[in-house]
Order: C-alpha cells, then sequence, then structure tokens
C-alpha cells in the first residue's frame, strides 16, 4: 500500500497504532475509515487547518479518533513519529481528539456533544456570510442522546444548508447491536420527520459519500447521510461483532488483520 | 437587573457585530431591546438547554461572542457537560446568564431555584463567574468582562428595581466592593442578599456590634488578596448567600482563611439542605433559610455573646 489518502491506508495506520499502543475502539474506526478518507480526499475544502475560512469537520464519535488522526496524518498535518506517540504519556492522540491538534476543530468523547456546536459552527459561516461547510460525523448509537434531536430540530428549523450529518450506521453499539438496544430504524426517516434532506448510501463507497454532500439540498434543508457501514470493516474476525467495539488485538489478530486488509486491497 | 443587562447588551451590540443573543425560550419583557437593537443575531434555541451552549460553542469557535440566557438552574445544571466540554475546555468566549440565582422565582420552587451555580462553576477552572447584586452593578459587571478571553457566567437578579444603597455601580473585578467598614464582624454576601446584610449590619449597629459589609460579585477571579485584607482585620466573619452551603461563597472564604492561616472565625449563612416541598416568596424563603437581616444579625449577635 501507498502512502495516499485513501480508506484502506487509514484502516492499515488505524490498525497498526491501534495494535502498538494494545487499545480497542478498532471496529468503530475501522467502520468510518472510507467516509474519513472521502472527506478528507474529496468534499472538506482546507488548505490549512488553521484558516479560519476552512470547511469545519466534527468527529462527534470521538472514538474513532484514531481514524481521523490517520487522515490527518496523511493529509501532512502530523509527522508519522507523532501518530507513533497514539495513547503515549504526553501524547497529543489519545483515544478521544483533544483540542489543540492541527486538523481537529473540535475536541470531542462524550457523545451528544458535537452536533449542536456543529449547528453553531454552521450558523456563525451563514452569519458571516461565508461559503463554508460543517459536516459532522456520528454514530449511530449516538443518536440515542436527546442533544442529537435539539440540534437536529434548530438547523432544520434555520435551514442551515451549509451543514451535513453523517451517521455512521455500524449496527453496533457497546453492549449490543443497536436494534437490541434502543431500535433506531427508520434511522432516515427520523432525520427526514426533523427536516432534513435524508439520503441513505453505502458507507464504503467514497464516491457516493462525496456525492452525497456534495449534491444541492432540497430547499435548504441541512443533509443526514445515512452511510451504511461494517463494523470492523475490512478485518473477517472484526466484521459485525460487537467485541470489536472495545477489544485490543493480540499479536496474532493483529497479524491476521494486517493479511485480511492486504487481501482486500489487492481485490 | 435583567432589563438593565440587555439594555447594556443591546448598547454593546450595536457596536459590536460579535455579539450573539441565545435565549432559552426566556426572556419575555427583557430581551426586547437586544431583538430592537441587533436582529439578526438573536436566536430563540428553544427549550433545549444543552443545544442552547452547543450552538454558543460553534458561534464562539467561529469568532463570535455569544451570550446564552436562561433561568440560572437551567442555565448551569442542564447543560453543565456542555460548558464543561465546549467553552471551559476550548477557552473560548460564551457568556452564559442564569437569571434568578438564589430563591428569585420564589414560588415558582425547587426546580427553579439557583442554588448549586456557584458550586458547579467553581469547580471547573477557566470560567469567570459574577454574581452583581444590583442592576448598575450588573451593568458594570457585564461592561468589566463582555470581551474576556474565555468564557463568564453571570449570576443575576430577577428584580429590576432593587438597588443597593451605596452600592453605586462598583464592581471590581478579581477584587470586593466594601459597602460598610466595622471592626466587630465581616459580613461577606453576595446577590441579592448583600442588601440583606447591609440591613443586618445597620441592626447590629443598634445593639453596639460595629459590623462591615462587602459585596463579592467577583467570585472568580478570586478577590483572594482583598478578602484576605479585609478578613484579617476581625474576628469574626458571616457569609451570606442564597445558595447551598458547600461550594458557594462561604467555601470561597473557608478557603482564603484556611490556606492564608488568617485568625477568624467564620459562620457559613446559606441554604439549608433540599426542600421540604413548602414554597414562598424569595423573601419568605430567605427567612425560613435564615438569610435575612434579622437571622443574620442574630446570629452575628450570638456568636460575639
Amino acid at each position: 500500500m501507498g502512502n495516499q489518502l485513501s480508506g484502506d491506508e487509514v484502516r492499515a495506520l488505524v490498525l497498526a497504532e491501534a495494535f502498538r499502543a494494545g487499545v480497542g475502539h478498532i471496529g468503530p474506526a475501522l467502520s468510518v475509515a472510507d467516509i474519513i478518507a472521502a472527506l478528507y480526499r474529496r468534499v472538506l475544502r482546507v488548505d490549512r487547518p488553521d484558516d479560519p475560512e476552512r470547511d469545519r469537520f466534527v468527529l462527534s464519535k470521538g472514538h474513532a479518533a484514531l481514524a481521523l488522526f490517520a487522515a490527518i496524518h496523511l493529509r501532512g498535518w502530523i509527522t508519522r513519529e507523532e501518530l507513533a506517540t497514539y495513547c503515549a504519556d504526553g501524547s497529543r492522540l489519545g483515544v478521544h481528539p483533544e483540542y489543540g491538534l492541527p486538523g481537529v476543530d473540535l475536541a470531542t468523547g462524550s457523545l451528544g456533544q458535537g452536533l449542536p456546536v456543529a449547528v453553531g459552527m454552521a450558523l456563525a459561516a451563514r452569519l458571516q456570510r461565508s461559503s463554508r461547510r460543517v459536516v459532522a460525523l456520528l454514530s449511530d448509537a449516538e443518536c440515542n442522546e436527546g442533544s442529537v434531536w435539539e440540534a437536529a430540530m434548530f438547523a432544520a428549523h434555520h435551514r442551515l444548508d451549509g451543514l451535513t450529518v453523517i451517521v455512521d450506521l455500524n449496527g453496533q453499539q457497546a453492549l449490543a447491536p443497536t436494534r437490541d438496544v434502543l431500535d433506531l430504524s427508520p434511522l432516515a426517516a427520523r432525520w427526514a420527520a426533523f427536516g432534513w434532506d435524508a439520503v441513505e448510501i453505502d458507507g464504503h463507497d467514497e464516491a457516493a459519500i462525496a456525492g452525497a454532500i456534495a449534491a444541492p439540498r432540497r430547499e435548504g434543508r441541512p443533509r443526514a447521510v445515512i452511510a451504511r457501514t461494517v463494523s470492523g470493516k475490512g478485518v473477517s474476525f472484526m466484521e459485525g461483532q460487537v467485541a470489536w467495539h472495545y477489544l485490543p488485538m493480540t499479536a496474532a489478530q493483529f497479524a491476521q488483520a494486517t493479511s485480511d486488509l492486504r487481501v482486500a486491497a489487492a481485490s | 437587573m435583567r432589563t438593565a443587562v440587555f439594555r447594556a447588551l443591546a448598547d454593546l451590540g450595536r457596536r459590536d457585530a460579535r455579539i450573539v443573543l441565545i435565549t432559552g425560550d426566556l426572556g419575555f419583557m427583557a430581551v426586547e431591546p437586544f431583538i430592537d437593537a441587533c436582529p439578526g443575531r438573536f436566536f430563540n434555541a428553544g427549550v433545549a438547554e444543552q443545544d442552547m451552549i452547543g450552538i454558543a460553542t460553534g458561534l464562539a469557535e467561529s469568532g463570535f461572542i455569544p451570550f446564552c440566557y436562561s433561568i440560572a438552574p437551567f442555565a448551569s445544571l442542564r447543560p453543565y457537560e456542555f460548558i464543561r466540554n465546549g467553552p471551559v475546555q476550548h477557552g473560548w468566549p460564551v457568556r452564559i446568564i442564569g437569571v434568578g440565582g438564589g430563591f428569585d422565582y420564589g414560588h415558582a420552587g425547587y426546580s427553579h431555584h439557583g442554588i448549586e451555580d456557584i458550586a458547579v462553576m467553581r469547580a471547573l477552572p477557566g470560567i469567570s463567574i459574577v454574581a452583581p447584586s444590583d442592576p448598575a452593578q450588573a451593568v458594570a459587571a457585564l461592561l468589566a468582562t463582555w470581551d474576556l478571553p474565555g468564557p463568564v457566567y453571570y449570576r443575576i437578579g430577577k428584580d429590576d428595581r432593587f438597588v443597593v444603597p451605596g452600592l453605586d455601580g462598583r464592581f471590581t473585578l478579581g477584587g470586593v466592593d466594601r459597602l460598610r467598614a466595622g471592626h466587630d464582624c465581616l459580613l461577606i454576601a453576595t446577590g441579592t442578599l448583600v442588601s440583606e446584610a447591609c440591613t443586618a449590619a445597620e441592626r447590629l449597629a443598634a445593639t453596639g456590634i460595629d459590623a462591615g459589609v462587602l459585596a463579592l460579585a467577583s467570585i472568580r477571579p478570586e478577590p483572594a488578596d482583598a478578602l484576605a485584607g479585609a478578613l484579617a482585620a476581625v474576628p469574626l466573619a458571616v457569609t451570606v448567600e442564597a445558595h447551598q452551603r458547600n461550594g458557594g461563597i462561604g467555601s470561597l472564604v473557608a478557603e482564603v482563611i484556611a490556606e492564608r492561616a488568617i485568625p477568624c472565625r467564620l459562620i457559613r449563612r446559606a441554604a439549608t439542605g433540599v426542600s421540604d416541598g413548602r414554597t414562598g416568596s424569595a423573601d419568605w424563603l430567605h427567612r425560613r433559610h435564615g438569610l435575612d437581616a434579622e437571622s443574620v444579625a442574630a446570629a452575628v449577635a450570638e456568636a460575639l455573646a
């Protein structure tokens, strides 16, 4: 694999650093790898991470931070050496995004916090007559949080069409499948009922992700992109397995996982 | 204080386009001057305080100075984690106005009483905490703090007419405002109870006890030096606050006394425990919790007897 910004390259870095650090949250980082690659390669207009006119990205599902760190590295904002400090003492790279790292627009980690802030960022762009856009990436289980729906109502009421929510619909949450905890279906219909222009796509199809964000919005509504994904995508023994929300890998599992990725990338 | 604060905020908003006002669906007959002055920069978040703080966080990230407004417990307790993870963590200039700090909402009941807000804000480093005593001091506090770089919590009273005699619109950021000199004891009060402390001092004077009075409006930055100087000059200090006993100004004064080894006894007059289901006016609640002038004067007299 080369060094280009792709879902496979993000996944490879996620596996390498999660294994080196001995930490989990691998499944949720793998499920959003293609979304994050699409955002940083095709969607977000960010020349410099400190440009006030850059598009904003809020990783509201902060537990997928490692995928974001991989993308930030592949954009050249942090070095490979710094990426290798993931979860080390004194590192700027923790399990959830901390503020101050170039490319992190909002520190997150508490689910339900990101969308209200993203709404404020989109409102700010409108008040400043700026064309910058805001994208927030939420987990599906995060939609259990009431604050998500408070923000959804405000954004729709004010027709904040510079705002896009992507929901990582991987169907898994910490303890069980989402349908067994608080069934979210039909999720796209729920967002539509809250006044959003909602579409459902394959969350592993980069072109579909970019297209869904770029497409014009109906009646000035904010867009909800319900991205069907597979938790643990690309690793045979992690795909769709709740346990890999949290578990770290053994050496044998890491070898198997990287082999799976190579096979997937070659096919 | 509401009317005065929003008039002053309207004036600031006319001069500085970064100022935005977001209400959690409250402020009828209060926020109108700002709406008239800055119609494009007023938003009603609806009954959604978490979202209100989140939106303000995003606005502040993008260069605005957003003011959020609700009743004190709804402005501080409901969205507390959003305050912590947003403006406090990032150091962004979100302003939170909690109206009716203390028992100002009277018979609206326990749900509407702002009697933990100072404590929870004091637990967060990096947020300034301001609790003025009357409208003129509230305006002075606003003018002294509106463009501070980090977040600010304003604990303001509900009443618009109430004036603390002798305060004359003074506000000292990082300091205290003295209302009365006295060498037998020092009454330190905040918010609307400053006037009760003044009345208590007058009653004590009539019995030969010379009590000083300080208005403590700048809770952070902490006026530690000013407090230490005043406390060192008296054998007894009594804090008076419409707030739970732990974490409020009584705790702040206790910390100064302990850390600086000041030989001054402290009595903390504060809300006494959990609601027992009885409600009434703010004045009635102050009496019930022993925070009115008569109760405070009696506590001082007993301590000095």
